[in-house]
């Protein structure tokens, strides 16, 4: 059955595009195995995982690799052919009017999406074996975990509105589990409901937005709601403008956009194979999924709601400016990388609602295989040491050769650095935006790529070099680690060049066509070649970042004595920043990021944590009044002063009865002569 | 099966009943056969549902058809006749109802509360499965009452005899009550005050029927056909609506008169608060569904607005209120205040998607709020403490339990995939596009605080493992050995959990009974127009 | 016939019965004074029936009841008044308030 996306595409074709898709035959046919192996996983893992090996992880690994076959056999046909098909099954029909489905689309974005979440996954999972031995209740990790891919596949498969939200709150349950494995400690019980309150609380706006666009429209189908925002419907158009922005409100919660990001690095709390997860294909990149998978509406948005991406655009760019700049003061690796996923999230908002389809995705494909090599890293680091915190490490880069050169890879490709992938996908982004005619959000976004460059030096300085702060003997991963993490590093040096603008790879096209099963009908922008010259400045701030990263926190003789001398803890890089008012350029960073980045931080923590911890606090507040007032005093109050009214009254009223018969009968008598003289003298 | 045709409801509900007359045999210290004998019983008024289903032709459609029919002269001086039926509507409540029986019945194998007594306790839960399953397949008013008032005396003696004893302030009281007691004769009092009303409603009915129809009737079927066509209207149908409001509101129940809930539940003992909440909740429910809307239809209108706005308030106030808890069954009990809330508010909505919102909804909540019940009454049993403050770290010390609780807690806070969700979701949908003619200011507005409350109720639940499952167990549990969950409890809870995963991805099993009665219901109440709302243009 | 004058001795003996219900403490006494009233309402039914004759003689039929109903009356109340001598000795009204709240 090729359902909706393929009425999308015969729209492309009415428009004169021509459209090459197969249907995928029995690999697409079948692709909903991929959706339910981790399920089993799951169910496998709770019943038998205690008593394996390595504690389920097989299990988990098995599964995954299983989907990932199908993910590469799709991946490779849509390569070659284009694949444009989706399979549903009708669970439940009201009236005749409104129809559930479950079932998967295989298109050009769900394969990626698929192949990206089973390839990165199963890394990790391979991964994590080797992270987790030894740890508590590993069982339940790789049962969570399978869970958790299980989840964010459903997500990403989903046909319609309402798929969607299953696996859009099913990987937020997951992520509760992950996040507050460590569950002993309550702090990391209250990260684990913080993560789950926000995106709950995003996910009203997913779910009122998915109610007020599928019952005006009358299906929750994605392909039917795209048909109908590129016709620019009019019944859809009435709703677009609340219905969209309630929808990008469900995808700022999962996608951590300012200033819901407040989850994210408290869930970092989790063991680090789950950020990596959560940070590269999953969770996370469910907002921006979600933003594409209904891209025509917002590609339409002008016509069809007026007013309102400026918002969107707005909210990405202040993102992947702010959010990016926190990663400057953070002392703990982890977060420093979660700002960092938070800012590059801003990339890929900004880029989909700016409109450049492509160049959010592909930032967001290439994105996912550096940062999960980065956390992979970070974990592997964090593994040797024992600590989080940066200010522990140093050195490293004797000790650990592989996850060195395998981490700096990882961030030279996030910083942007021509040829690995983060340069081109960024350089993408940067092109659409000018494209589009943001041009402040351009500058912003280059200006966002100088900081990348700049905290990511300061993370690989501070961790790799210089002198080992920490305790014991700090040694290189098992090979279970330092596996994925080459297998991670290729891709991360090497995909950037299957979408260069104008370059087309012999027989297999490029991403953008791969994507453009869905995409033609859109018409979104791709550069027709490398504009040089933006790619130049882009390049330029990023080697600015680096250089005055290394400057700052290199292990020169100059900067360690500078730091000796003033004796100023590592956990206050800001501070030690004053020295370098001397110097011209560095006193102007210093001067500028130093004081906006801690005022951000403050912000972060003051204000919007703030917020955060007063609603819940609030709310709490609210509920004992609700209760004990209200309810107490109030609603049952009554209830229960009536019955104490009756009562009282019935305690007085009974010492009449004293247990004399002739007191009883004198009041009959006087009450039979009452009515002898009413009767006889008055009536 | 002609056979059964026509006696497949009667054997359902009547069959319990007989049973408990047959433990009446059974001396009182043969516990074993008082056990298999119940068993054997509730498993055969089961049987006997399934059986129903098994003979049910889903595709009849019309609504106020009904199947497994029977009519016989009851007493013929009022025109009161034994008149039962099944379709789409009370099918999946009536199979809910024998299931959780015999759920309870296997529960109740090693968990007596104080002051025991099996043979008592089982042959009251029979009896009130005879109200139960007679309540949703009765056809009369007359019978509907009896069944519906016959729930209330073998519940009132459960919380009064096997009730929570500790004693119990009350404000307004000098003198200090003991908990069971006073949560049952506020359980008894409440319905009853309901039911006198409801019972006056429906003798208005009756009465007016002479009028209208020349014929005085309490027959469901026929007054359905008058008031569909418009028979009852005016102060009269106000007066009436509002006398049957009242006696459903009490059970559902409904914000202002929920206080009945908290008590009666927390005060209950486990068996007890399962079939309170799984069953005896949906009977306020369905009467809406079965008996104001369909006979009233243009003042169940009217008052519509008025009920969306309560049932939200009920909302949003019982997740509030749950937020304040320190008893874990208490915020349990008020966790079934928000829920039937949204049961209420797709009802309100007088749509075919509200009102199947509100019955797979129903059928939702009974499962889920009847295993949190049990399993708050089996930690109870283990820990003999309910307060959440002394709890912690169960999952270290009952793994299994602990699992399980965390799942029905999310199943609770209508998590997509489990069977709350649908309910839920579908009732705002519904609220987004009410029948024409209602405001759509204010049901929107409920759609808006309704999805706010699922907030609330995420944030209540999660707070309540936080206190319950997770952290270090207290110390005062040191050295303390737990049983995790023993076989009685597994066999009682797992198909539980079945249904509720079946149900959250196959909603269907509950849609194919209930859409096309409650279409026609629609159609019938206001007109083919009405379900027409949401346009059809559906995938595939 | 002149109805009053039984209308005045039943009066009188009606009022005497309901000073001796009031005023006496020994419950043999108290039942006597019903006894009284009662033998007052037969003498206002037999009065009542001889001034407006009815074919069924509907007053003596029902003055015969009561008599039945007072000689009823009598025999259980002198049997509880004789359980309550023997279990407490005395046959006061005043010791007797078992039954207050």
């Amino acid at each position: 059955m090729r359902g909706f996306l393929y009425d999308l595409a015969i729209l492309a074709v009415d428009e004169g595009k021509a459209i090459e898709a197969g249907d995928g035959g029995f690999w697409a046919d079948t692709a909903g195995i991929m959706l339910i192996t981790p399920f089993i996983a799951f169910l496998a893992i709770l019943a038998v995982g205690k008593k394996l090996k390595h504690n389920g992880g097989e299990i988990a690994v098995a599964a995954l690799a299983i989907n990932l076959l199908w993910a590469s056999v799709l991946f490779v046909m849509n390569m070659t052919g284009g694949v444009l098909t989706e399979t549903t099954f009708e669970i439940a029909r009201i009236g005749s009017d409104l129809v559930f489905e479950l079932g998967w689309a295989v298109d050009g974005l769900s394969i990626m999406m698929y192949f990206l979440v089973n390839f990165v996954g199963l890394l990790v999972f391979i991964y994590a074996i080797g992270y987790m031995k030894g740890d508590v209740r590993v069982h339940w990790f790789f049962a969570a975990f399978s869970l958790f891919a299980g989840a964010m596949l459903i997500l990403v498969g989903a046909p319609n509105l309402v798929q969607l939200i299953i696996g859009w709150e099913g990987v937020g349950l997951a992520s509760y589990f992950l996040i507050g494995f460590y569950w002993d400690d309550l702090d990391n019980v209250k990260a684990g409901n913080k993560a789950f309150m926000t995106n709950k609380v995003a996910d009203v706006g997913l779910i009122l937005g998915a109610i007020i666009l599928g019952v005006s429209i009358g299906t929750f189908d994605f392909g039917e709601l795209s048909k109908l925002a590129a016709e620019h419907d009019e019944a859809l158009g009435a709703v677009a403008l609340v219905g969209g922005l309630l929808l990008f409100f469900g995808a700022m919660g999962k996608s951590a956009q300012f200033p819901l990001h407040i989850w994210l690095p408290d869930a970092m709390a989790g063991p680090t194979p789950v950020s990596a997860l959560m940070h590269a294909a999953t969770m996370v990149t469910a907002g921006i999924y979600l933003m594409a998978r209904t891209f025509p509406l917002f590609q339409n948005f002008d016509d069809l709601a007026g007013d309102g991406r400026m918002w969107m655009v707005a909210i990405g760019t202040i993102t992947l400016f702010a959010i990016g700049l926190l990663a400057l003061v953070a002392d703990d690796i982890k977060k420093v990388l979660a700002y960092s996923t938070v800012s590059q999230l801003g990339y890929m908002m900004t880029a989909v609602a700016a409109g450049g389809y492509t160049a959010g995705l592909f930032h967001l494909f290439t994105h996912a295989f550096f940062k999960a090599l980065l956390f992979l890293g970070a974990g592997s680091v964090i593994h040797a040491v024992h600590s989080n915190n940066m200010s522990d490490m140093g050195g490293l880069r004797k000790y650990m050769p592989t996850t060195y050169w395998t981490f700096v890879v990882g961030s030279l490709a996030l910083a942007g650095i021509i040829p690995l992938a983060g340069f081109w996908s960024k350089d993408e982004i940067l092109a659409t935006l000018g494209h589009e005619g943001f041009t402040l959000v351009m500058w912003i976004a280059i200006a966002g790529a100088f900081v990348t460059a700049f905290y990511m030096t300061r993370a690989v300085a501070l961790t790799f070099h210089g002198e080992y702060k920490g305790h014991g003997e700090p040694h290189e991963s098992p090979p279970i680690m330092t596996g994925p993490l080459v297998a991670l590093a290729i891709p991360s040096m090497l995909f950037g060049f299957l979408n260069v603008p104008g370059l087309s790879l012999p027989g297999i096209g490029n991403f953008t066509e791969w994507l453009g099963v869905r995409v033609v009908a859109m018409g979104d922008y791709h550069p027709e070649s490398v504009d040089w010259g933006l790619a130049a400045i882009g390049l330029a701030a990023a080697l600015l970042g680096i250089a005055l990263g290394w400057r700052l926190w290199g292990p020169d003789k100059d900067t360690q004595a500078a730091r000796d001398r003033f004796n100023v803890p590592v956990l206050y890089p800001l501070l030690r920043r004053k020295y370098y008012i001397d110097d011209a350029a560095l006193g102007i960073v210093g001067a500028t990021t130093g004081p906006i980045a801690r005022f951000i931080d403050w912000t972060n923590t003051y204000i919007f944590d703030g917020i955060v911890n007063a609603v819940g606090g609030m709310t709490k507040w609210l509920g004992g009044i609700t209760y004990n007032f209200l309810d107490q005093l109030g609603v049952d109050g009554v209830f229960n002063g009536l019955s104490a009214a009756a009562d009282s009254a019935g305690s007085s009223v009974r010492k009449l009865q004293t247990g004399r018969v002739q007191q009883y009968a004198s009041g009959f008598v006087a009450g039979a002569l009452i009515l002898v003289v009413l009767f006889v003298f008055v009536i | 099966m002609e056979w059964f045709e026509t006696w497949g409801l009667t054997i359902t509900v009547f069959l319990p009943v007989v049973g408990a007359v047959l433990l009446g045999f059974i001396k009182r210290d043969n516990e074993d056969a008082l056990k298999r004998t119940a068993l054997v019983v509730s498993l055969a008024a089961f049987a006997a549902s399934v059986l129903v289903v098994a003979g049910f032709d889903f595709g009849a459609s019309q609504y106020n058809t009904y199947q497994f029919e029977v009519s016989e002269t009851w007493i013929g001086a009022i025109n009161a006749n034994y008149h039962i039926g099944v379709d789409g509507i009370s099918l999946p409540l009536l199979v809910l109802s024998t299931f959780v029986m015999v759920l309870a019945v296997i529960y109740s194998w090693n968990h007596w509360e104080e002051p025991k007594n099996p043979k008592a306790f089982l042959i009251l839960m029979l009896i009130l499965a005879t109200g139960m399953n007679g309540t949703f397949v009765a056809l009369d008013l007359v019978l509907f009452f009896i069944f519906f008032e016959i729930v209330l005396l073998p519940m009132y003696f459960m919380i009064g005899i096997w009730g929570d004893k500790s004693p119990r302030k009350v404000p307004g009281f000098s003198k200090v009550f003991e908990t069971r007691l006073y949560a049952s004769i506020k359980f008894f009092l409440f319905t009853l005050f309901g039911s006198a009303f409801m019972l006056l409603g429906f003798l208005a009915l009756y009465f007016e029927s002479g009028d209208v129809a020349g014929e005085r009737t309490f027959d469901i079927v026929q007054l359905t056909e008058l008031g569909s066509a418009g028979a009852f209207t005016g102060t009269f149908a106000f007066l009436v609506f509002g006398a049957m409001f009242l006696g459903f509101a009490v059970k559902v129940p409904m914000w202002p008169l929920h206080t009945w809930l908290p008590d009666a539940h927390t005060a209950a003992p486990t068996v007890g608060s399962v079939l309170l909440a799984a069953i005896l909740l949906k009977l306020g429910s369905y009467g809406f569904i079965r008996i104001s809307l369909p006979i009233l239809p243009e003042e169940a209108a009217s008052w519509a607005p008025f009920i969306a706005i309560l049932s939200v308030i009920g909302i949003i106030y019982g997740s509030l209120a749950c937020l304040a808890q320190s008893d874990m069954k208490r915020l349990i009990a008020f966790s079934s205040v928000g829920h039937m809330g949204f049961v209420m508010l797709g009802i309100s909505t007088m749509t075919d998607v509200g009102i199947n919102a509100a019955i797979i909804g129903m059928v939702a909540h009974g499962l889920i709020t009847g295993l949190l019940f049990f399993l708050a009454g089996s930690m109870h049993h283990r820990y003999h403490t309910r307060e959440m403050a002394r709890l912690g770290g169960n999952i270290k010390l009952m793994p299994v339990m602990g699992g399980i609780l965390a799942f029905t807690a999310m199943a609770s806070l209508g998590l997509p995939g489990l069977a709350g969700f649908w309910g839920e979701f579908m009732a705002l949908v519904s609220a987004y596009n009410p029948l024409d003619g209602l405001s759509l200011g204010v049901f929107r507005t409920a759609m808006v605080l309704g999805a706010i409350g699922t907030v609330l109720t995420a944030g209540y639940m999660l707070w309540m493992l936080q206190r319950v499952n997770l952290g270090e167990p207290k110390e005062e549990w040191e050295g303390h050995e737990f049983k995790d969950v023993d076989r009685f409890e597994m066999t009682a809870w797992v198909p539980l959990i079945i249904l509720i995963v079946i149900i959250g991805f196959y909603p269907r099993i509950v849609f194919d009974s209930t859409t096309d009665a409650v279409t026609s219901l629609v159609d019938m109440a206001f007109g083919s127009d009405a379900t027409a709302s949401i346009s059809s243009i559906t995938g595939g | 016939m002149v109805v009053s004058q039984f209308l005045v001795l039943a009066a009188a003996l009606f009022a005497m019965g309901v000073y001796g219900l009031l005023i006496r403490r020994n419950i043999v006494l108290i039942l006597l004074s019903v006894e009284l009233m009662l033998n007052a309402v037969n003498i206002n039914l037999v009065a009542f029936e001889s001034m407006i004759v009815t074919t069924e003689a509907l007053g003596q039929v029902f003055a015969i009841f009561v008599i039945t109903v007072a000689a009823a009356e009598v025999g259980v109340g002198l049997a509880i008044v004789l359980m309550i001598f023997r279990n407490r000795q005395s046959a006061n009204v005043d010791e007797l308030d078992l039954m207050r709240y």
